[in-house]
């Protein structure tokens, strides 16, 4: 499971850890987010997100 | 202004900005500072910059306590214009490749405003610079208010250099709190319901790393208005309880009105809602600013939100006040919407909808009244008023 980083702000999503703040269970893959969904820490679209290397 | 000596060898090198009354679009009607800082140390750092047409008074401030080819780093806390539109004159003055030190998306946004060629070093989150008696330590915000924003703290001096948090727009010769005393906090309120409001959960998680990490603070210095050093735990106080959104026994009712219908059945409802014994106050949108608003908003339990139909729409500024209101985020707030109408009568189900959207407890659906309010429809109000007022109450 790949961790993504969204390019406008810096919020990282890691799936293991998931983000209940904002009502993601730990485990929850970033691919599997709705096309509509938007960054928890900016509200910038799905798309600007980067995969991270690892 | 002249530089101000805020501690030994370290100087607020800012600005006051008397004359602006429309900050971005949030008033200002006592005007602003552009707090820069400077450190006299083995080496020498600048904090921030100013609104660039402040830049000639930045350098010399600068050049009253050092020659500014003497700066050996700069430091951008924040890249919002207000704090880095000098940069392009002071990097230009005191050597372009000067390490320029940001957080990794200062990095990013600065070079979507500045010089791509800087000699930029962004930092990572907690790393150290050593001034010779003195280390910066970099601390992220990010999302305080920008992708870019951070902290700078020194911890020989425990001085904190937090950027726009903890800021007010003020200026004035006062530069400390001990020299304004409490008049600085409504403005420091205003900053946060306007700026900081929908960061909430990010700033109760930020103090709670504050404390975690034992952090001592003697001063804050924040980028506009005053520096925090007689009780810095004041603001740190008073955002503590901003960020958590527990409501005051206080509602607000928002209006705007064509031919004064809308607002009779604003005061009505007002007039009920203080007869329960809770705080009221009818705010007519046109005859107040929308930052004044919001800083009704923050502490409010209720926001009551009223608009005549006009072509079948909410009265524009209505509009206006929702969308502005809503971007901010403000949580834990009773809703009810109201207006007057000729004959479609939109506007309260526009309200509602958008009060909805904001996930506001809407406790009534509200009163509409054809045209003038007669008797029945101001009692209407009043007890809409009564019944806002006891959920207040709890
Ligand atoms: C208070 C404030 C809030 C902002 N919020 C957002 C935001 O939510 N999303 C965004 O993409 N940009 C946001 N921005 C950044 C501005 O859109 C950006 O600075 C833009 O370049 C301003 O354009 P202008 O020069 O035409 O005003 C915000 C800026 C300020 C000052
Ligand atoms: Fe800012
Ligand atoms: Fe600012």
């Amino acid at each position: 499971m790949d961790k993504y980083v969204c390019s406008m702000c810096g919020y990282i999503y890691d799936p293991k850890q998931g983000d209940m703040d904002n009502g993601i269970p730990p485990g929850t893959k970033f691919e599997d987010f709705p096309d509509d969904w938007k960054c928890p820490g900016c509200g910038a679209s799905k798309e600007k997100f980067k995969k991270m290397r690892t | 202004m002249k530089p101000i000596e805020i501690a030994k060898d370290i100087y607020d090198v800012g600005v006051n900005d008397w004359n602006i009354r429309d900050f971005h679009g949030y008033s200002t009607y006592q005007g602003t500072s552009y707090n820069a800082f400077l450190i006299v140390d083995e080496k020498i750092a600048l904090i921030d910059t100013v609104k660039k047409e402040f830049s000639d008074q930045l350098l010399e401030n600068i050049a009253k306590i050092v020659d500014p080819k003497k700066i050996d780093y700069v430091i951008s806390n924040h890249t919002e214009m207000d704090h880095s539109g000098s940069l392009p004159r002071v990097m230009h003055k005191i050597g372009e490749d000067k390490p320029l030190y940001c957080s990794k998306m200062g990095l990013k946004n600065l070079s979507r405003h500045f010089s791509q060629k800087w000699n930029y070093h962004g930092i990572a989150n907690g790393e150290e610079l050593s001034l010779g008696k003195r280390t910066l330590t970099f601390l992220e915000t990010r999302m305080l208010h920008w992708p870019d924003n951070m902290f700078t703290y020194v911890k020989e001096d425990k001085i904190l250099f937090s950027s726009d948090a903890f800021g007010q727009h003020y200026a004035g010769y006062e530069k400390f709190d001990d020299q304004i005393g409490d008049s600085i906090m409504p403005h420091a309120k205003k900053y946060f319901a306007n700026i900081l409001l929908l960061y909430s959960p990010l700033i109760l998680k930020l103090l709670e790393k504050v404390t975690e990490l034992g952090l001592e603070i003697d001063m804050i210095c924040p980028d506009h208005g005053i520096i925090w050093r007689k009780d810095p735990g004041k603001i740190i106080n008073a955002y503590a309880k901003w960020s958590s959104q527990a409501p005051e026994k206080k509602a607000v009712v928002v209006y705007d009105t064509m031919w004064h219908s809308t607002e009779a059945m604003a005061e009505a409802i007002a007039q009920g809602i203080v007869d329960e014994g809770v705080i009221a106050r009818p705010i007519h949108i046109r005859s107040s600013h929308r930052s004044e608003i919001m800083t009704e908003v923050l502490d409010a339990a209720a926001v009551i939100v009223g608009s005549p139909t006009i072509n079948n729409q909410l009265f524009p500024t209505v509009s206006d006040f929702l969308t502005y209101m809503k971007g901010l985020k403000p949580k834990n707030k009773i809703g009810a919407a109201f207006g007057s109408y000729g004959w479609s009568g939109e506007s309260v189900k526009l309200i509602n909808q958008e009060l909805e959207a904001m996930k506001f407890d809407i406790i009534d659906p509200g009163v509409k009244i054809q045209y003038i309010p007669d008797q029945d429809g101001i009692n209407a109000c009043y007890e809409l008023g009564k019944k806002i007022g006891k959920a207040i109450k709890g």
